[in-house]
């Protein structure tokens, strides 16, 4: 598609001070991604460290519970450092270093990408700094300390909403201030083009192991692939191989808070509109002039008014369907998840467990659906406390 | 000739960014002819936005507070209305691209052009992306108002082709915000303009004093300031009529 667009979206709308470094970056990413060198030493990496591929597990026990379709979860909780962001974080770092850069600037939400990014600058020896919204320092102290354990800088982040959307805000400013030996890794498939794009590529290592498993396992494709989506990485990462299989349903879940009529949620392609935020042409949460809305959800990580454009692209043309889950729906997943199968997941991913509980109650017992299960929950255990009313503190 | 570039005729243009709605409405419109009067040559009017990537803290607040105000696009488009007749300097937007791709870029820019906004400055909208505001832009007599940053090397010759208005050459790396030292070359910048162009050039971001003024109006036709202004907003509120005039005042009287 032309010049990162996905149909209306995309595009790179940012201050001109930047567009020198998206041009490098772009340029930089076009030849590496084509160097055997880079890519075998990304693979290796991949393996050796972040300890991929991953594992393909049936969740038994949740299955007979159900009742319904075989559940799979493809476990990117047990990649290092607890989730999927590592993938496009390794990526995104070697790519940096290879430019000849000495730093690298990310925003957090939840903590998991800004731990990612911590712990690969830690393993190639470039300075890191996160930007972290307030709210979210506060609902993730403990992804806080791990960062500066890991010898990165965490800038508290105070404008604006104090959660992801003004930690990217900050981010770009700080990009534009330092913009030579800097590296903006961006967490999520979204921003100016080249992000969409090559945290797309950096991700679809999901889906690709996703499908070699499945066929390996059951000799054919799931049914339906769930993934939970903020700014939709790990959901792109588990989606890309499987567009072209039109037998296989694609599924986004949206973080609905408390839900999509209560004016607190994050649901983007429910409730958002066409508009143009941080460097990208996509659908967003606004309100008629434009002015982003402040958005809500339980889980830091889905806590953002927009959606990758990719995302809004493949929603427009129908081969993804995205749907609301509350954070009740959510919270409930989360216990049921631990409970039956003895997996903490993601707040994130329990948004994604809560849609394939539901869906695979629908289906035959001979389909299947296969949920990335994009982190774990350890996280999350003091924000779960506190939603039923306990006062644990990290 | 554009009334913007009359605004550089036989003179160096001393421009003044004001945040629309800060303290409010009817005081930013009461300031806008202070500015005016205090010799301001051309005025920007920023609309606020809740995500300005480009901003400094000091004109974040300061469209938090334009905000909080209600200063919705509706109600600054009748504030600008309400300047007809009593203002003579031309009259530019500056804003992201969001309120206006959302309000709609034809009803925008027609509305502009009745109510006598001669241009507008879209710092999130760099060349590859600008024509989609540009080409209905143009159609109502808007000028596009082209940023030139510290990091646009090679850009440059590109972006000044098809610059309308006058060129606003950053001064420094980041964020608006005043600066202590501005470390750019900002002469050499303006050689390399004059090379490419023969609109107006002025510099912005950073600016604050007398002495800054001087020094880039010797190469520049204008210089452009915000923050200073605004944070004089912000520390007077609604009694910041004395302190502000007397401040463009001074900052007109140090152009070279």
């Amino acid at each position: 598609m032309e010049f990162g667009f996905y149909g209306s979206y995309g595009g790179q709308y940012v201050p001109e001070t930047l567009m020198s470094a998206i041009q490098e970056l772009e340029q930089a990413y076009e030849y590496f991604k084509g160097d055997p060198g880079f890519r075998r030493e990304l693979d290796l990496l991949l393996q050796n460290y972040a300890g991929r591929p991953s594992l393909l597990y049936y969740a038994e026990n949740l299955t007979k519970n159900v009742g319904g379709a075989k559940i799979y979860l493809k476990r990117e909780d047990l990649n290092h450092t607890g989730s999927h962001k590592i993938n496009n974080v390794l990526g995104q770092t070697l790519l940096a270093r290879r430019m000849g850069k000495k730093r690298i600037i990310a925003e957090t939400g939840a903590g998991q990408h800004g731990v990612a990014a911590a712990t690969a600058a830690a393993l190639m020896g470039l300075e890191c700094e996160v930007f972290m919204g307030k709210e979210d320092m506060e609902r993730q102290a403990l992804n806080v300390f791990r960062m500066e354990l890991l010898g990165a800088r965490v800038h508290q982040v105070t404008s604006g909403t104090m959660t992801l959307k003004d930690a990217v805000n900050e981010a770009m400013r700080e990009w534009s201030r330092r913009v030579d030996d800097t590296l903006y890794v961006l967490g999520s498939v979204m921003g100016p083009h080249p992000y969409p794009m090559m945290v797309r590529d950096f991700q679809r290592v999901i889906g690709t192991e996703l499908k070699k498993q499945m066929l390996e396992r059951e000799g054919r494709l799931p049914d339906a692939v769930v993934a939970c989506v903020g700014g939709g990485s790990n959901a792109m990462g588990a989606f890309y191989d499987f567009i072209t299989d039109s037998s296989v349903r694609l599924i986004g879940c949206e973080a609905a808070g408390r839900g999509i009529e209560s004016g607190q949620h994050a649901a983007t392609i429910a409730k958002g509109s066409l508009g143009v935020l941080h460097g990208m042409k996509s659908l967003f949460c606004q309100d008629e002039y434009g002015q982003i809305d402040p958005v809500y959800s339980i889980s830091a990580g889905l806590d953002y008014p927009g959606i990758g454009p990719e995302h809004a692209y493949l929603h427009d043309t129908g081969r993804a369907r995205y749907v609301p889950v509350t954070d009740e729906e959510a919270v409930q997943a989360f216990e049921y998840l631990s409970r039956q199968e003895g997996i903490i997941p993601a707040l994130e991913s329990a948004h994604g467990v809560a849609y394939a509980v539901k869906l695979a109650r629908e289906l035959e017992k001979d389909q299947i659906v296969a949920v990335c299960l994009s982190g774990r929950g350890d996280k999350d255990v003091a924000a779960i406390a506190r939603y039923k009313g306990g006062d644990l503190y990290e | 000739m554009s009334k913007i570039a009359e605004a550089f005729q036989g003179k160096k243009a001393f421009i003044a960014y004001l945040m629309a709605g800060d303290p409010d409405l009817a005081t930013s419109a009461e300031y806008i002819l202070a500015a005016q009067e205090a010799g301001a040559d051309l005025i920007e009017i920023g609309i606020p936005f809740s995500d300005p990537i480009a901003e400094g803290e000091v004109i974040q607040q300061a469209g938090i507070r334009a905000l909080k105000a209600g200063a919705r696009l509706d109600r600054i488009f009748e504030m600008v209305t309400s300047l007809q007749g009593k203002i003579r300097a031309p009259i530019v937007f500056m804003t992201y691209l969001n309120p206006v791709f959302v309000y709609g870029y034809d009803r925008f820019f027609k509305k502009c052009r009745d109510i006598g906004v001669c241009g507008i400055i879209i710092p999130d909208l760099p060349f590859e992306q600008q024509q989609e505001a540009a080409d209905p832009a143009a159609e109502y007599g808007i000028e596009v108002i082209a940023l030139v940053a510290p990091t646009s090397s090679e850009r440059i010759s590109r972006i000044a082709k098809d610059a309308k208005g006058f060129i606003y050459l950053v001064s420094s790396l980041g964020v608006t915000g005043v600066r202590n030292e501005i470390k750019t070359d900002i002469r050499a910048r303006v050689e390399e303009l004059r090379a490419v162009t023969s609109l107006p050039i002025a510099v912005g971001f950073g600016i604050s004093t007398p002495e800054q003024a001087a020094e880039y109006s010797q190469y520049a036709d204008g210089v452009i300031v915000g923050s200073a202004i605004v944070s004089l907003i912000g520390e007077y509120g609604g009694k910041a009529r004395g302190p502000l005039k007397e401040y463009i005042a001074n900052m007109k009287a140090a152009l070279r």
